[in-house]
């Protein structure tokens, strides 16, 4: 069979296609800025030797990482409603579900990354009388943070991706416009495609940026811990 | 109570799990004064150094610092709570020098001996950096401060090291085999800045396997064996006339040390 390509639908909808794209961005950028410190507070919590810290912190870990995403946005979204009466709209329920998403997921990278730290940068930290807090400011999480870097790139990354779920509540992020788009012109491949080379792109630069940092990072030296 | 020693230890028990490493040790390290702890590996030394800067919680007995007993007595059988101000506190006027060195390797020399300072003592990014320029230059490394750790050999590492402990005026420095990681070239550098601290007045506690540099340094020996204080004294009785069979077969085994090269 011969399909008869047409690009004319991309560039006629450019402005919705780039505007969902915008909405897409927005949506991860709240996750990983709500899911990133979040997930660093479930780590700490994690690692207190209070058992009534770190069971609390361990339960919800398992529990948002072994429950698939679109089942917790459909709770926030359709379930929660029932329970509560609070009624979240598309966008509020995705940006909440992919911030304990992501917090779940980082807060294993944080645990994993502080916990590589050797015990005699704990021993040197302590020896000079520094607090906790400060000592992992200043001490502890520069270092796991670098060397964690890549780990982190990934997670945003699968984010990213992720938070297609949203078009599922109708939040017009890139797949919901691709959709409607595609839904109206029946030009289902050209749509796709599209959105499948932005996203492509977008992780790329994600990706080449990152590459950048660790460069730098271990030219200057400092990368080499002990 | 006032007293001339800047450590007391009494009673002091330390157990990891079943196992107890120190079993009940007393100990003064007088103001001024450096006391070398020796013994087998496994005797306990590195252990009860670390006992006296609380990176380990002792399980029973006391650590007095300038006369004043650390924490508050808990339940009968000598135990103690100690309060995390307390210690950190404590630690800021105790420095430690480990084995490893343990510099921070995201930061620069420099910045290294800054941290302490600037968090605890609270002083200014300049007075902070003045401070460490004087210690860099102090124990020859001046102009290396931009350097990171990475960049900086075993030996300049460790007086790196010496330089972050002494930032924060301690009134006692711990060595922990400081030099025991140090390729032998190495060493006679990081022993050399050692002796200058005793010159200058420095209280000292001092695990070595450096038996030469332990015998010139030392105005107390004390000897461990299996947990507890086995002969203590000056060096030439314990390290050259030991009373003790443990010692004495410690010292034999250990018939050929040297006098490092200090000069």
């Amino acid at each position: 069979m011969h399909y008869q390509w047409d690009f004319s639908v991309i560039s006629d909808n450019a402005g919705l296609l780039f505007w969902g794209l915008g909405n897409t961005l927005l949506l991860t950028l709240i996750a990983i800025l709500i899911g990133t410190p979040l997930g660093l507070a479930v780590a700490l919590l994690r690692l207190s030797s209070h058992r009534w810290l770190s069971w609390p912190a361990t339960v919800y870990v398992e529990v948002f990482r072994a429950t698939p995403a679109l089942v917790q946005l459909y709770w926030l979204y359709f379930a929660l409603p029932r329970l509560t009466g609070l009624r979240l709209g598309g966008f509020e329920a995705a940006a909440i579900a992919l911030s304990i998403l992501s917090s779940a997921f980082l807060s294993e990278v944080f645990r994993g990354g502080i916990a590589a730290i050797g015990k005699g940068q704990w021993d040197a930290a302590r020896g000079i009388g520094l607090s906790y807090p400060r000592m992992l400011r200043t001490i502890i999480l520069p270092q796991a943070v670098r060397r964690m870097l890549p780990v982190f790139l990934e997670r945003y990354i699968e984010l990213l991706k992720t938070s297609t779920i949203a078009a599922t509540v109708s939040f017009g992020d890139l797949l919901f416009v691709a959709q409607d788009i595609s839904y109206r012109t029946y030009r289902t491949l050209e749509i796709f495609s599209a959105i499948a080379v932005m996203f492509f792109l977008v992780i790329l630069l994600c990706s080449q940026l990152t590459r950048l940092i660790e460069h730098r990072l271990a030219r200057s030296g400092e990368f080499t811990a002990r | 109570m006032t007293t001339d020693n800047v450590i007391e230890i009494s009673g002091l028990r330390k157990s990891f799990g079943a196992h107890e490493v120190l079993k009940g040790i007393d100990l003064v390290v007088p103001k001024g004064k450096t006391v070398v702890l020796l013994g087998a590996s496994g005797s306990g030394k590195s252990t009860l150094l670390r006992c006296v800067n609380f990176l380990e919680t002792p399980t029973a007995g006391t650590v007095a610092f300038n006369g004043r007993p650390v924490g508050t007595p808990k339940g009968a059988a000598g135990e103690r709570s100690y309060s995390d101000r307390e210690l950190r506190v404590l630690r800021a006027r105790i420095g430690i020098v480990f084995q490893q060195f343990n510099l921070f390797p995201h930061m620069t020399a420099l910045e290294n001996i800054m941290e302490g300072q600037r968090a605890v003592l609270g002083r200014s990014r300049e007075e902070a950096a003045a401070r460490a320029e004087d210690l860099l230059a102090r124990v020859g490394l001046a102009g290396r401060g931009g350097a990171y750790p990475s960049h900086l050999s075993g030996g300049q590492q460790q007086r790196v090291a010496i330089c972050r402990a002494l930032a924060m005026d301690p009134d006692v420095m711990l060595f922990d085999e400081a030099t025991s990681a140090l390729d032998p070239e190495l060493v006679g550098e990081v022993l050399r800045t050692m002796r200058s601290l005793r010159e200058d007045g420095m209280t000292m506690l001092i695990v070595t396997h450096e038996l030469g540099f332990a015998y010139h340094i030392a105005d107390e020996v004390v000897f461990l064996s299996e947990g507890r204080i086995y002969e203590q004294g000056p060096p030439e009785q314990v390290m050259l006339h030991p009373k003790g069979e443990r010692t004495r077969q410690f010292m034999l085994g250990h018939s050929e040390f040297r006098l490092p090269h200090l000069d």
